[in-house]
């Protein structure tokens, strides 16, 4: 059994507090903010981003104001011409008369926008990696895995999270609304024909009742295998009903996850790019949530295990975790590049200009991803003998989770903040704020019950595991 | 070298050799060689050999088949006839490569693969037309035979793997080769 400790505990509280007062002091500061004040701001940009980023060498004057034309065009082609194709030319035209104005508005929009995305790509980010350790828990009592029933209380803690985690993404998503999903603003869907074409699907009400119907299937999936898993324990050797009725609802369970997780990134991710559409993006983000899950699993495990509560864990066990985290990471690579080549190949403007963004905005975390996400855990657990070593796969799992950080970072962020990002004290409070959470949540469900599923027709088998 | 005199242990179960092994390690006797008919899980740490050393050949065939890729669609694509690429004609080998990803990734995959089972058959000395080596065909079905060399400890050895569930021991020549 363990106990949930007072330092870890306040630990975790801490980091909410710490998380919470960043956070909310960078939503008030970019609240405060005027027109003016980016005016400002643009204007002092230009006179030291010039010469980086104008063709010319001059920075100055006449310059500058040519400057601005160049960028807000560049906003035009990029935002306005999603809000209206047909007009584009026109529009652009408009923009350009009173192209000061409407820039520097444009741009408090973006800063407007910041901290809003920056706490749902932390939300998002957490409430994936216990959906993704969900998705994995199933798989182990669908397939009726013999290795890995000794690390099904952790995957049970990390699945608490799932029901506060999604509401909270869900509850965001209804709270900050157009400031991250531009089809939920009234006026950008009236001068948007594609949306338009597109909000009997992508409309507030029914994107709420989508949400509420994937979470709520999750959630009693979650509740009734968690209570058979206990129900398990207690049960007769003889009496395996509780394991099968587990079998069956994980299956059941598989298939509508499968549906559910992909619309529910089309939802919550894709269609803050409303006009872009990938047919593998549910896949993709499966991969980045199931990657993720598997590393949190690794890494709680070897936790409790340093601190000699889990006895029964072996090297084999970490070892499969390991191998997973390698497998799922080649996965994901897999799928990003699928994507990426699919649709820089056929370059077709709608498209591409999602990469296109990504790759000249947001062109360090876009790319150092690969790094971050295929490249470094690639090299460091290929070498099998790593696989078993706590601290090699403790080094690879946290570049792994930072990776996925930054991917889902990628998603949100060109269509909510544009060429405005930054990891400041917003992304990096919101982070803090929500692993306050997610480990005071996961280390009370961890602390509710014993640490070995001893009732498990498996459990003998995987606690002689042995590669 | 001359003839060789080996003990031939055979067994209808691959638990109970994996169990005759051990005792036999434990014993302290070399084992010569065993023949199985299908792959037994953990008979080579038992029999105490060395870690295959096969990954690390396979990763350096990957090397090889990524760098085979990528000059050879280098010189194809780019250098010898230049190729417009998804209509990007920046004939760069950089800018056109996610098209070249998918037969870097195949060719990487295709010499680790050959060049491992070739460089296993030769380091097996197995190659076509060779004889067989295994001295009892039962092998190739349902039985598994140990063979450890004799050094004037027949008596002993014999005992031995009896007790350790043979269902047959005996000695033979052999010829060195």
């Amino acid at each position: 059994m363990y106990t949930f400790s007072k330092r870890l505990k306040i630990v975790s509280i801490l980091l909410f507090v710490v998380g919470a007062v960043g956070w909310g002091t960078s939503y008030v500061a970019s609240h405060d903010l005027t027109l003016d004040d980016v005016k400002a701001l643009l204007a002092e940009e230009h006179s030291y981003h010039g010469a980086e980023t104008s063709h010319s060498e001059e920075a100055y004057g006449a310059d500058a104001q040519r400057d601005v034309q160049t960028n807000s065009e560049a906003h035009a082609a990029m935002i306005h011409s999603t809000h209206d194709s047909n007009t584009h030319a026109e529009e652009s035209h408009v923009v350009d008369t009173h192209n000061d104005d409407a820039h520097a508005e444009h741009v408090l929009h973006q800063m407007h926008n910041r901290p809003y995305a920056a706490l749902y790509v932390a939300a998002f980010f957490f409430f994936m990696i216990s959906l993704g350790v969900l998705a994995f828990y199933a798989i182990q009592y669908a397939a009726q895995a013999g290795w890995s029933p000794v690390l099904f209380r952790v995957m049970e803690a990390i699945t608490y999270y799932l029901l506060p985690g999604a509401l909270i993404v869900l509850g965001i998503a209804w709270w900050a609304g157009d400031h991250i999903f531009i089809w939920m603003d009234p006026e950008v869907v009236a001068h948007d024909e594609l949306i338009q074409a597109k909000s009997g699907w992508l409309n507030k009400t029914w994107f709420m009742i989508r949400g509420l119907i994937f979470i709520t299937g999750w959630s009693l999936y979650r509740y009734f295998s968690r209570k058979f898993s206990l129900a398990q324990d207690l049960a007769d050797v003889n009496d395996n009903k509780n394991f099968k009725n587990n079998f069956r609802i994980s299956a059941g369970f598989l298939v509508f996850y499968i549906y559910t997780e992909s619309i529910m990134s089309w939802d919550w991710i894709m269609s803050v790019d409303p006009h872009w559409f990938s047919t593998l993006f549910g896949w993709y983000v499966f991969a980045s949530m199931f990657v993720s899950g598997i590393t949190v699993i690794a890494l709680i495990t070897i936790y409790l295990k340093s601190k000699g509560l889990m006895e029964f864990v072996n090297d084999s066990h970490l070892h499969d975790l390991a191998k997973f985290m390698f497998a799922i990471s080649v996965f994901w690579t897999y799928l990003w590049f699928s994507q990426f080549m699919l649709i820089w190949y056929a370059n077709i403007p709608e498209e591409v200009t999602y990469f296109v963004t990504r790759i000249e905005d947001y062109n360090l975390p876009f790319f150092g991803m690969i790094i971050l996400n295929f490249i470094f855990p690639f090299l460091v657990l290929i070498n099998s003998d790593y696989k078993r070593v706590p601290w090699f796969i403790v080094m690879a799992g946290v570049v792994i989770l930072f990776g996925h950080y930054i991917d889902v970072f990628n998603m949100i962020m060109p269509a909510t903040v544009g060429d405005r990002w930054f990891i400041g004290v917003p992304e990096i409070s919101a982070v803090l704020l929500f692993l306050g959470l997610f480990i005071f949540v996961v280390f009370y469900a961890l602390s509710k019950a014993p640490l070995l599923a001893k009732g498990n027709p498996f459990i003998k088998e995987s606690e002689h595991f042995h590669y | 070298m001359g003839s060789l005199k080996v003990i031939h242990a055979l067994y209808t179960d691959d638990d109970v050799l994996l169990s005759a092994v051990k005792t036999v390690k434990a014993e302290k006797h070399h084992i010569e060689e065993i023949y199985t008919p299908f792959p037994v899980h953990g008979l080579d740490k038992a029999m105490g050999l060395e870690p295959t050393r096969i990954a690390i050949a396979a990763f350096m065939y990957g090397c090889v088949g990524l760098i085979v890729a990528t000059t050879m669609m280098n010189y194809i694509m780019i250098e010898d006839w230049p190729q417009d690429i998804g209509g990007k004609p920046s004939f760069s080998y950089l800018e056109n490569m996610p098209a070249f990803v998918p037969i870097m990734f195949e060719l990487t995959v295709f010499f680790a693969a050959h060049l491992m089972v070739i460089t296993f058959y030769l380091r097996s000395r197995l190659w076509p037309f060779k004889n067989a080596e295994n001295p009892d065909p039962r092998t190739t079905d349902d039985h598994f035979l140990m063979e450890i060399p004799v050094h004037n400890n027949e008596k002993e050895l014999k005992t031995l793997l009896t007790k350790t569930g043979a269902v047959e021991v005996h000695i033979v020549d052999k010829e060195a080769h």
